[in-house]
C-alpha cells in the first residue's frame, strides 16, 4: 500500500539518520522494525506516517492515499492530556476532524482495549498500562488503515506488556489494518510480526528482511517462536561481527 | 512540631519588629512627623478609616480592571501570535517595545490622550501587567507537547483547531502562574497610575493618600495607607495562588495532595 525507494533522511545537524531505505507495505501486514537504540527507526516511522519529509529517495502510495484519520499513530509516550477525561482524551482525534457522534465511537474504543470503566478518569489517576491503552484506543477510534506504533510497551513491566501485545494483535486483526512496530526487543519482534526488518544505526539502513508468524500460529513459546528468535539473534549477532552494525552497548 | 515553628515564626518575628520599632520610637523620644510608632499608626488608621478604606477600594478597582484587560488581552494576543506566523512576526517587536519602556515615562502621554483618569490610571496599570501573562501564555502554546500537534497534522486539523483544541488548554498552567506575577503588577500599575495622576476628588486612591498625607507630613496617616497596600498586595497574591492551586488541581496536573511550590 505504501511504497519507499531510496529514502534517506539527513537532519539540519548533518546527521545521517537514514540511507538507501527500499520498503514496500503489503495490506494487512504486521511488520516489525527491530533495531538498536539510535538507528533511525522512530525517523523512519515519522516518515511513513508523512509527518517528516525524507531528504532523498521517494514516499508514493499505490492505490488510494489516505484520507486524515486513515493513519493511526501511538507514540512512546502514551503522551495524553491531563486536563481530559480518558473518554475525552479518545474523542480528540474525531473532533479534530469534526466527526459525528464522537462520543459514541470514543466510548466503543475504550470498550475495546477493555477500558469502559474508565472512560471518565483522568490520566493521573490511570496506571502506566492503562494510560497506555487509552493512548491505543485514541489511534483506533478513527479506524485506521494504517496503524503505526513507535515502542509503546518499552516503559511498561512484562506482565503488562504482554497483556497488551495481545490487545494490540486482536484489535489490529480485527480491523484488518497494515501495522508498523518499531521495537528494540527480539522477543517482541518474534511474537507480533507477520515481518520483521532488522536496521542498523548511523546510517540507519535496513539490512536484512525476516519472516515473521502466520497469523494463526502465533505463541510465546514452542518450536517455531523459538526457532524465530534463534534466527532473530543470528541476524544480529552476524551484523555485530561484520562490523556494519553499531550495536552500542 | 515542625509544621507549628514554621507558622509561629513570622508572626514572632513580625511581633518583634513591631514591639522593638514601639520602644525605639517611645525611649528614644523620635518625633511623630519623622517615625511614628505603631501604635500612632493604628491611631491614625482608626481615626481616618472610612477615607483610607475609600482609597482602598478605589486603587484596587483600577488594580482589578488592569488585571482583567491585561489577561484579555494578553492571552488573546499570545493566541494570535501562536496561530499566525505573519501576526507573530509583525507584533513581537511591539511586545518587547511595550515591556522596556518604563510605564513612569509613558504615562503622562496616556493621561493626555484618555481625558476620563480611571481609565488612564486603568490603562497604565494594564501595560505593567500585561506582559507576564502574555509571555507566560505565549510560552505555554509554544511548549505543547510535539505528540499532541503530531495528531492534529495527522487528523487534518486545522490551526484554530489545534490552537483551541490542544495549545490552548496545554497552556494554561503557564497563563495561571503568569496571572500571579501579573496581579501583583497591576497594583503596582494602580499605584505609579495615581502618583502620576495625582487624581484628587472622590476617586481617590491610596497612593494619592501617600502624597497628600506627605505634603501634610501626616507620616503615621501615610505609613497607615502604605500598610493597608502592604495587604492588599498579599491578598490579591494569596488570592490569585488560592484560584490557581485549585484549577491545577482539577487541571490533572498535581495530584491531590501535592502542594504547588
Amino acid at each position: 500500500m505504501l511504497e519507499l525507494a531510496g529514502v534517506g533522511k539527513r537532519f539540519a545537524s548533518g546527521v545521517q539518520a537514514l540511507d538507501g531505505i527500499d520498503l514496500t507495505l503489503t495490506a494487512g501486514e504486521f511488520l516489525v522494525l527491530l533495531g538498536p537504540s539510535g538507528c533511525g527507526k522512530s525517523t523512519l516511522l515519522r516518515i511513513v506516517a508523512g509527518l517528516d519529509a525524507p531528504s532523498a529517495g521517494t514516499r508514493g502510495w499505490s492505490g488510494e492515499p489516505p484520507t486524515p484519520g486513515q493513519i493511526g499513530y501511538v507514540f512512546q509516550d502514551p503522551t495524553l492530556m491531563p486536563w481530559a477525561t480518558a473518554l475525552g482524551n479518545v474523542m480528540l482525534p474525531l473532533r479534530l476532524r469534526g466527526v459525528p457522534e464522537a462520543e459514541a465511537l470514543a466510548r466503543a474504543a475504550l470498550a475495546e482495549v477493555g477500558l469502559a470503566e474508565s472512560a471518565g478518569a483522568r490520566p493521573h489517576t490511570l496506571s502506566g498500562g492503562m494510560r497506555m491503552r487509552v493512548s491505543i484506543a485514541r489511534a483506533l477510534v478513527s479506524r485506521p488503515r494504517l496503524l503505526l506504533m513507535d515502542e509503546p510497551f518499552a516503559a511498561l513491566d512484562e506482565f503488562t506488556r504482554h497483556r497488551l501485545q495481545d490487545v494490540c494483535l486482536a484489535l489490529t486483526a480485527a480491523l484488518g489494518c497494515t501495522t508498523v512496530f518499531v521495537t528494540h526487543s527480539l522477543y517482541e519482534a518474534a511474537y507480533l510480526a507477520s515481518r520483521v526488518a532488522l536496521m542498523t544505526a548511523r546510517p540507519g539502513r535496513i539490512v536484512a528482511m525476516l519472516p515473521g508468524a502466520a497469523p494463526g500460529e502465533r505463541a510465546r513459546g514452542g518450536a517455531a517462536f523459538d526457532a524465530r528468535v534463534a534466527a532473530l539473534s543470528h541476524a544480529v549477532h552476524a551484523l555485530h561481527l561484520s562490523g556494519t552494525a553499531h550495536l552500542s552497548a | 512540631m515542625r509544621i507549628a515553628v514554621r507558622g509561629a515564626l513570622p508572626l514572632a518575628s513580625f511581633a518583634a519588629t513591631l514591639a522593638l520599632w514601639q520602644a525605639v520610637v517611645m525611649l528614644g523620644r523620635v518625633p511623630v512627623y519623622l517615625v511614628p510608632s505603631p501604635l500612632a499608626i493604628v491611631a491614625a488608621f482608626v481615626g481616618d478609616a472610612s477615607v483610607l478604606l475609600r482609597a482602598l477600594l478605589a486603587t484596587l478597582s483600577v488594580t482589578f480592571a488592569a488585571l482583567l484587560a491585561a489577561m484579555t488581552s494578553g492571552v488573546l494576543l499570545a493566541i494570535l501570535m501562536s496561530a499566525s506566523r505573519v501576526a507573530r512576526a509583525a507584533l513581537e517587536p511591539w511586545t518587547v517595545v511595550l515591556q522596556v519602556t518604563p510605564v513612569v515615562a509613558v504615562a503622562p502621554l496616556i493621561i493626555v490622550w484618555i481625558g476620563d483618569p480611571f481609565a488612564a490610571m486603568v490603562v497604565c496599570a494594564t501595560v505593567v501587567a500585561f506582559f507576564p501573562v502574555y509571555a507566560n501564555t505565549a510560552s505555554g502554546l509554544a511548549a505543547t507537547p510535539p505528540e499532541l500537534l503530531d495528531l492534529c497534522r495527522l487528523n487534518g486539523a486545522s490551526r484554530a483547531q489545534e490552537v483551541l483544541l490542544v495549545r490552548l488548554p496545554a497552556a494554561i498552567p503557564y497563563l495561571l502562574a503568569g496571572l500571579r506575577v501579573s496581579g501583583g503588577l497591576a497594583l503596582v500599575g494602580a499605584v505609579v497610575a495615581e502618583f502620576v495622576t495625582g487624581a484628587g476628588g472622590t476617586a481617590s486612591g491610596l497612593a494619592f493618600r501617600i502624597l497628600e498625607a506627605g505634603y501634610r507630613l501626616q507620616t503615621a496617616r501615610m505609613f497607615a495607607a502604605l500598610a493597608l497596600l502592604s495587604a492588599a498586595g498579599l491578598a490579591i497574591s494569596a488570592a490569585l495562588g488560592w484560584i490557581s492551586r485549585q484549577a491545577l488541581a482539577r487541571y490533572g496536573v498535581l495530584p491531590s495532595g501535592r502542594t504547588l511550590s
